[in-house]
């Protein structure tokens, strides 16, 4: 297993590219929810009835590139969390299914909305993914994405939703 | 179905910002606008051990609010494995440790099913749910949402979560159902036409003459699927009927919410009233993003494709499909007159050799209901198996998995590749009609074809 890579910063990695309506039971099979939750369980399961070599093959700060609605489904957070911690730094997509949208910044996996860039990548391509400047490139080409809130921006520096809940509640 | 905009009137509200404003505590709250919600109820099930492992990373000795907590144990149950069975006794422990407040056991049924039979979320009300189909109780006239657990864990520390106002899109029911057709096609037909993502992220607004003439079930279902169609939340106005059905289980529930139950010697007029005050309706002349409108009389069976919701086609196109298990149950359609469209169909007959029907009813009052009447003894002459109340397959854990190359045809509301079973298997998704007809038959047909 890989481990998270920090998103916080600049980081690159190949594409893997998928299609529209991949929903969270080929994500993270829903025969495992109630018994695997840690992310060391969960990982080695990332998309295993999509793509069964994936987790085998996927990098730290690899991308995941796909089309409409990635994500919906199940509220099931292991979805985000196999992919998180396979090493996957961001889910570029047309769509997202809303529950995963939520748990994949919440768990600090970037799920960026770019039509141009999923248009444009192609499976194995290196990509660079920058959070601080909204954009991904390939070689010479910039797509940039709609700049994540500074709220949303210190919940992924902080390590995630937890994290910073930690901190808040600490404070309080 | 038509699709029209129309120039909104700015002072009018939808039901999502009528309801998310009352959860915040706002006086009103624009589309788009983000509200810190406090939810009057949430909802957990089988996912409330890890869920706690998550909170206690807060360093917290007691959860910020027991008493707006409901936990089902549905998903797995009974326990078909060591590691279930540890997850279940972890989940007793802590609801008994941090008194929350309504806790159902294993048999009781599922979470969706369970709360509206129990009155916990009535009309008006916020639900956030670490659970895909909360929008379910959009039947009962509440905002429902599903959340992550990392997001639950958060709401059980503070009592609140930020949301997002969402846009709404509008769908006006008209005329009545024909013969041997449910809500289930109703909800195929819509999700078929618009989309597996043809409501994301917005709240589905359900509307018009047709409502009325539906059973409280059938909403359920039709609200129920709506997840399926990528709603953060869905709703159906309530009417007398809602408004009874609750008050009469509220009666029996003494001192079920404070201030919001029943009293004791309350005639069920009086606190039907009283839900009826609490209920949020949309205000005439609201935005919609969208609006379409459907002639209930002319929706047909219809059936979902693996491994699509969206991919569906009239019952009659899929004629040669043979079926290895035929399953009736989940929160979509588990309910009694779910089983009561199974008994027209079966009582007398049988399951086809080489076709197995597996039913598990979605709550022990359906279960209790259906005994009273009868129906079990005969389904289970016509070649049913029973399970106990609560998930069943639906999610591929136990009581019914498919092994590789199987079909099934289900009344559930998801067909994913592998999601009952093997990857190799293949859901087909269908009225409780369509899927008892096609026991009998051994492959997909239409309730006519096998009782006339
Ligand atoms: S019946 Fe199926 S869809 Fe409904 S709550 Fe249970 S697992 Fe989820």
């Amino acid at each position: 297993m890989n481990g998270p890579v920090d998103v916080a910063r600049p980081f690159r990695g190949r594409v893997f590219r998928y299609g529209d309506h991949v929903n969270t039971d080929v994500i993270f099979p829903g025969r495992y929810t109630y018994t695997k939750s840690r992310p060391e369980e969960v990982a080695p399961h990332a998309l295993e009835d999509l793509d069964p070599t994936f987790a085998e093959r996927v990098r730290p700060g690899d991308v995941i590139v796909a089309g409409w609605n990635w994500g919906c489904g199940s509220s099931r957070e292991q979805a985000a969390v196999c992919l998180r911690y396979a090493g996957v730094g961001a889910v570029v997509a047309r769509s997202f299914g809303r529950i995963f949208y939520r748990n994949a910044l919440n768990n600090g996996l970037l799920a960026i909305v770019c039509p141009e860039a999923v248009d444009a990548l192609e499976e194995g391509g290196e990509v660079e993914v920058d959070l601080e400047a909204s954009a991904i490139r390939r070689g010479e080409a910039v797509f940039a994405f709609s700049p994540f809130s500074p709220a949303v921006r210190s919940m992924i520096a902080a390590g995630g939703l937890i994290e910073q809940t930690k901190r808040r509640l600490a404070a309080e | 179905m038509t699709e029209h905009g129309r120039p909104a009137d700015t002072a009018a509200r939808t039901f999502a910002q009528k309801a998310l404003a009352r959860a915040a505590g706002e006086e009103a709250a624009a589309v788009g606008q983000i509200v810190d919600a406090r939810p009057g109820i949430v909802l957990s099930h089988d996912n409330t051990a890890p869920i706690a492992e998550i909170w206690r990373q807060f360093g917290q000795e007691r959860v910020s609010i027991p008493e707006r907590m409901a936990v089902t144990l549905d998903h797995a149950v009974p326990a078909p494995t060591v590691r279930h069975a540890r997850n279940h006794a972890e989940v007793r422990a802590f609801v008994a440790e941090q008194g929350v407040a309504h806790f159902f056991e294993v048999g009781r049924g599922i979470c969706h099913q369970v709360l509206s039979e129990e009155a916990v979320v009535l009309p008006g009300d916020l639900i956030l749910g670490s659970d895909s189909h909360t929008p379910h109780f959009g039947w009962l006239g509440a905002f429902g949402a599903g959340v992550g657990r990392s997001e639950m864990a958060v709401i059980w520390a503070t009592g609140e979560l930020w949301l997002r106002v969402p846009e709404s899109i509008r769908i006006r029911l008209e005329g009545a159902l024909g013969e041997w057709v449910t809500t289930k096609d109703v909800a195929l037909t819509l999700i078929g036409d618009l989309g597996a993502d043809g409501a994301l992220y917005r709240s589905v607004e359900f509307a018009g003459p047709g409502i009325g003439g539906l059973s409280l079930d059938s909403r359920a279902a039709l609200v129920n699927m709506m997840a399926e169609m990528g709603a953060k939340n869905a709703y159906m106005p309530p009417d007398d009927d809602v408004f009874r059905y609750l008050a009469e289980r509220l009666l029996t529930r003494p001192g079920r919410r404070a201030g919001r139950g029943a009293e004791a010697g309350e005639a069920a007029a009086e606190v039907a009233a009283r839900l009826e005050e609490g209920a949020l309706y949309p205000d005439p002349g609201a935005g919609y993003a969208a609006e379409h409108r459907l002639d209930l009389s002319r929706v047909e069976p219809r059936v979902a494709r693996p491994h699509q919701v969206d991919d569906t086609v009239g019952v009659g196109e899929l004629e040669s499909v043979r079926v290895d298990q035929a399953f009736i149950g989940t929160c979509t359609n588990g309910r009694i007159e779910d089983l009561g469209a199974v008994h027209r169909v079966m009582a007398g007959r049988r399951t086809a050799p080489g076709t197995r029907m597996v039913i598990v009813p979605a709550s022990s009052e359906v279960w209790s209901e259906a005994l009273s009447r009868g129906w079990v003894a005969d389904l289970a002459a016509a070649g049913a198996v029973f399970g106990t109340p609560g998930c069943g397959p639906c999610m591929g854990n136990h009581l019914g998995v498919l092994a590789p190359g199987e079909v099934c045809i289900s009344s559930a509301n998801r067909n994913f590749q592998g999601r009952m079973g093997d990857r190799g298997s293949e859901v087909y998704l269908a009225s409780p009609a369509v899927v008892a007809a096609s026991a009998v038959a051994g492959r997909i047909v239409h309730p006519r074809e096998v009782t006339e």
